[in-house]
């Protein structure tokens, strides 16, 4: 206790330093970051296959079809946030470090999505154009997955905290996890496909931007709270 | 005596084992009286006929899977603040009666939409909802039967319960304004025929049927949780 009180007074280094270690890392290994983004082109690569390639049908089904591929994507690279810093003791170090646990589990979640969100919307375009939406509706789906993947994230963050060790952790993720990302995707997808029908996508937008303050005010303290349980009970 | 007492479950165990067989006889009375009223005394409904009469399972099922998960969450935050370990244990003994009258509700609404409807499925905003309700069920028995440490079980439980119960209304919202975006269809549920008294009152006793089933099975649940973790043995102590 006498040791935190020196820095106490600047629990945002711990964000930076949780940040910036977590950047360097996927920096370091960069296939990690790639290969989601390659199954996040190849899940929405299938759909016409499977239904068939009608332009019509495939602008109508485009925003759904991108917005639940992304969240499969971000599902799959849940274990990169934490798993890899539990099974090696780091974890255990950073929350007995004088930063409160929180801001450094914020700091994680941000590197997180500027690893995964932000290269999937921008990854979006590209899917887009093979699912032939005009240029505006690409902007609106664009922005709708750069304000909505961080929410993504950070429910995300507190499954996969909750299974850290666990066997069966992925599907089990999975399972925690995916109910909850529904009101993202309806948002998410809607926006989209509100701006493809011509009709106001700004609530959605809107929604999706409060989803994402809130949720950085909450999520940072449960999932903090899911890694305190997860190293007491080891 | 103080009420605090029955927080321990080794003071819980015997008087659970004292109470669950009047609750298990109360449901047993309320379940008969219902049916009697439901099935016999009521009216057959003039536009539905006698498949209305699935309303007095469907109603009482649907608001114990909705009310049940709330209550696992309230025990998830006693859990959590007061670090109970019997609150844990209750949340584990009522999350397999929540999801059985969740998938009742979602089985019986079938059985009543397809010859009223035409139906077994609509993608309507109450469905949709009760489908997510029963997702995050299997989602928490899932993490439970995971986790073998029974301290990380409770309080990740417990976890779980609370940031779902935060999200159903969200969930419920959500799926509301997605519904009204996407009419598909123009039936509307909330348009129930009004009710007579007497099918009121088989309801309520349906309901009080449920509840009492609630109680009785989840205190016998919780009383093999109790035994499974050896607390009879160890002796009395308090916390952890």
């Amino acid at each position: 206790m006498m040791l935190a009180v020196g820095v106490l007074d600047a629990p945002e280094r711990g964000f930076v330093h949780a940040l910036s270690r977590d950047l360097r890392l996927s920096m370091r290994s960069r296939g990690e970051v790639i290969q989601a983004l390659v199954f996040f082109v190849i899940v929405a690569s299938l759909f016409p296959l499977a239904v068939g390639a009608e332009t019509a049908l495939l602008q109508r089904i485009a925003p759904g079809v991108v917005w639940v591929a992304a969240l499969l994507s971000v599902l799959l690279t849940l274990p990169r946030l934490f798993a890899g810093d539990y099974s090696d003791g780091t974890l255990e170090q950073l929350a007995l470090s004088p930063y409160p646990l929180t801001v450094i589990v914020g700091g994680k979640m941000t590197a997180h999505w500027l690893m995964t969100g932000v290269p999937l919307a921008l990854m979006s375009p590209l899917l887009a154009l093979q699912y032939g939406l005009p240029g505006d509706v690409t902007l609106v789906l664009l922005f709708s997955l750069l304000i909505g993947t961080p929410i993504l994230t950070m429910i995300g963050a507190i499954g996969a905290a909750l299974t850290l060790g666990v066997r069966g952790g992925a599907v089990l993720t999975a399972l925690l996890v995916l109910p909850l990302y529904i009101p993202v995707l309806i948002f998410g997808a809607g926006a989209t496909e509100a701006a493809m029908t011509g009709i106001a996508y700004d609530a959605h937008l809107s929604l999706l931007g409060a989803g994402t303050l809130l949720g950085g005010l909450a999520t940072p303290f449960a999932a903090a709270a899911a890694i305190k349980i997860a190293l007491d009970g080891s | 005596m103080n009420i605090f007492k029955y927080a321990s479950p080794v003071s819980f165990h015997p008087l659970a084992g004292k109470l669950w067989p009047w609750f298990a006889a109360l449901a047993i009375l309320f379940g008969a009286a219902g049916m009697y009223f439901g099935l016999v005394v009521a009216p057959s409904d003039f536009q539905q006929g006698e498949v209305y009469r699935i309303i007095f399972i469907h109603v009482p099922a649907a608001w114990m899977g909705m009310f049940i998960y709330l209550l696992m969450a309230g025990y998830g935050v006693m859990a959590l603040t007061f670090n109970t370990r019997l609150s844990s244990m209750m949340m584990e003994a009522l999350a397999p009666t929540g999801a059985m009258f969740t998938a009742l509700m979602l089985w019986t609404g079938a059985l009543w939409g397809r010859p009223t409807w035409g139906t077994y499925w609509l993608w309507d905003a109450r469905m949709t909802s009760a489908l997510i309700l029963l997702f995050l069920y299997i989602g928490y028995l899932a993490l439970i039967h995971s986790i073998e440490d029974t301290r990380r079980r409770d309080k990740a439980g417990a976890l779980l319960a609370i940031v779902g119960s935060v999200n159903v209304p969200i969930i419920y919202f959500s799926v509301q304004w997605w519904n009204t975006l996407h009419q598909g269809s123009t039936i509307s549920m909330t348009a129930a025929p009004k009710m007579a008294q007497v099918m009121l009152l088989a309801m309520l006793l349906m309901t009080l049927a449920c509840w009492m089933y609630a109680i009785a099975v989840a205190m016998v649940r919780v009383r093999v949780i109790i035994e499974e973790r050896g607390e009879l043995r160890t002796g009395h102590h308090d916390g952890t």
